[in-house]
């Protein structure tokens, strides 16, 4: 019996090198092939580590990789995953982790709504600031219920590359969709900032939860909300409050700060480290459902 | 040289005013202020939030009135100026400016932190496929040096913008800052540039001449003066001394002075002063529109704002960062700022 699943990340820039690093720490996943479209840095730092590559794309990967490969990361772009990898992986049967805005599958945030995802064909990981901040609405919301939800995630510019830059509507529109869907709030709003200084800002989100039960003790809702910070811990050690909870009436605000592990990118991106967390995070318990059915 | 030299005056009460009035405006006030200022040959009319479309919210203070039944207002008002609506990418989106167009707005002011211009391209370009007058406008253009805000203003200007707009959005700038910036700008591209003044170190008016002076064509002012922090640049005194030195205007400050008397003052919540705490802004350099929210969070904190904004000023905090400020006076209150 196999004690690790195979997995591949097609996309060998930034967030795909991460995932890699993020892989090879993993128990149960076992990083079976990088695919990239071009030689490139992130193809050469995978044969460094002797990750069997390609540069066919998903097609490379699905001709030429391990046929037991389980579980691909798309590191890729919405477009790419519409078009061609997201159907492609889908035909070929094989799990799609989707880091991209592209959003066929439903929203996780592994520590709110995983265990009822587990089965899905192809899951999406919403946006970095998604991750970091969803869990906290929820928190909320599932103690005291939600009538809206505002997150202002700020980055740091170095840390923003040129795919967010292009499509800044596709992360404030999905956050804000995601803080609804999964965070449970009846309306969602979602900001982001781009914080040029130097050095460059740890990445740090603003949640204000207005609550409907107002009913709730402040006490409970606290309560909530640590057990949800030593739930993300778990897979991101560096996510902290920096604002602990307060409320004012029926609104609770907190600030939260999430300092990378700096496996592959800066410490100061934690909007890069939390995504791709919780991206293996999902994968690694998906990977523990299946080893529990062989 | 100025004699006789086109100069475009747009107006913003109905936008950087917002912040003063807590994004209180009504319909009534901004049929009122906006049908007078088309009636006073004012060329450009901005209406939204004081933080552009979409920004109601917790963070930047909810509107009274939703922004596009004031827009609707106030474009029933207007039959010759342009009315524009601010937007900053990461807080409003094409699908808030296809439904301000709706409501009548024909022009739109895309505003980035100076150095982020490139945030600014699919909202320019969809303004431009909306058939829409698209500004490229940089904030807090005192935190870049020169070569940098030149670089920056290309970048909107290949997008599409039809003119770059400089911000001195924290009121920090002195007439030789604007002058290097707006010269450098203007010799760099092909389209207009204008400025938008804050009058936190009481420059407001003269800086607007200087960069007027330096080549800047498009020039923004409010009635009153009334905007975030200690204001913008005064329009019925910015007009005044501009057709005073010569400059060719559409707008008649006999009327803008008479329209502020009638329909501002007696909506203002303060003066529009220079108070302690709004100088700081412009010394420290901290966004103005920081103000109210920095006040707000001294008294639940017990603080004094001026060691607020110093703080938030060393942090290099942005535009749109109003959540540091809770940030910071928590930080303060529990001894944890270095």
């Amino acid at each position: 019996m196999a004690d690790k699943i195979k997995v591949a990340v097609i996309g060998p820039g930034n967030i795909g090198s991460d995932l890699m690093y993020k892989i090879f720490r993993s128990k149960n996943l076992e990083m079976t092939m990088m695919a990239g479209i071009a030689e490139s840095e992130g193809i050469k730092r995978a044969q460094s580590f002797n990750v069997p590559t390609t540069i066919e794309g998903v097609n490379g990967l699905l001709k030429d990789g391990d046929p037991d490969i389980k579980i691909v990361f798309d590191a890729t772009s919405a477009a790419a995953h519409l078009k061609f990898n997201g159907p492609a992986l889908k035909e070929a049967g094989k799990i799609a982790i989707d880091l991209t805005p592209a959003a066929i599958g439903p929203y996780c945030v592994p520590t709110v709504n995983l265990d009822e995802l587990s089965a899905a064909p192809n899951i999406n990981m919403v946006t970095c600031g998604g991750q970091a901040t969803i869990p906290i609405v929820y928190a909320v919301s599932r103690v005291a219920g939600a009538k809206y939800a505002e997150i202002i995630a700020c980055i740091s510019s170095k840390s923003a590359g040129p795919g967010t830059r292009a499509n800044m509507d596709e992360f404030t529109e999905t956050t804000s969709k995601a803080i609804e869907v999964v965070g449970k709030a009846d309306k969602g709003k979602a900001i982001i900032i781009l914080n040029p200084a130097e050095p460059p800002l740890m990445m740090t989100d603003t949640i204000h939860v207005q609550v409907k039960d107002t009913n709730v003790s402040f006490e409970e809702i606290n309560k909530s909300i640590y057990e949800m910070v030593d739930e993300l811990k778990k897979y991101v050690p560096g996510y902290q409050l920096r604002v602990p909870p307060t409320m004012d009436g029926d609104r609770v605000t907190v600030i939260v700060q999430i300092e990378g592990q700096a496996d592959f990118l800066p410490a100061y991106s934690g909007n890069l480290d939390i995504i791709n967390s919780a991206a293996v995070a999902a994968a690694e318990k998906i990977a523990e459902e299946m080893l529990k059915g062989e | 040289m100025a004699k006789g030299k086109k100069i475009t005056i747009i107006d913003t009460t109905l936008r950087d005013g917002s912040h003063a009035v807590r994004h209180s405006f009504t319909k009534e006030q901004v049929s009122a202020i906006a049908g007078g200022l088309d009636k006073a040959g004012v060329d450009i009319i901005e209406l939204s939030h004081g933080d552009g479309l979409g920004g109601s919210s917790y963070n930047y203070g909810f509107s009274k009135t939703q922004e596009l039944e004031l827009l609707e207002a106030a474009s029933s008002q207007i039959t010759n100026a342009k009315l524009a609506v601010l937007l900053l990418p990461g807080i409003g989106t094409i699908a808030d400016l296809k439904e301000a167009q709706k409501r009548g707005a024909t022009a739109v002011r895309v505003a980035t932190h100076v150095t982020e211009a490139d945030v600014s391209a699919e909202h320019i370009h969809a303004a431009k496929d909306l058939g829409m007058f698209a500004v490229g406008f940089l904030m807090m253009s005192h935190m870049a040096p020169t070569e940098r805000v030149v670089e920056e203003a290309l970048k909107m200007e290949s997008y599409g913008a039809d003119y770059i707009n400089l911000a001195d959005s924290a009121g920090y700038l002195t007439p030789s800052g604007v002058q290097e910036r707006i010269e450098a700008v203007v010799k760099a591209v092909k389209i207009p540039v204008g400025f938008h003044a804050h009058n936190n170190m009481g420059m407001a008016i003269a800086n607007s001449l200087k960069a007027v002076e330096c080549g800047a064509t498009y020039i923004d002012g409010t009635l009153r003066g009334l905007g975030a922090g200690s204001g913008n640049a005064q329009i019925e005194v910015l007009a005044g001394v501009l057709n005073r030195e010569g400059y060719d205007i559409n707008a008649d400050f006999y009327k803008l002075m008479d329209l502020a008397k009638e329909e501002v003052d007696p909506i203002m919540l303060r003066p529009q002063i220079i108070s302690n705490a709004s100088f700081m802004l412009g010394y420290a350099g901290v966004y103005s529109s920081f103000l109210l929210h920095v006040y707000d969070a001294a008294e639940k904190y017990d603080l004094d704002p001026r060691d607020i904004l110093v703080e938030l000023g060393k942090r290099g905090m942005v535009g749109g960062q109003e959540d540091m400020i809770i940030d910071v006076a928590y930080q303060l209150k529990n001894g944890l700022v270095k």
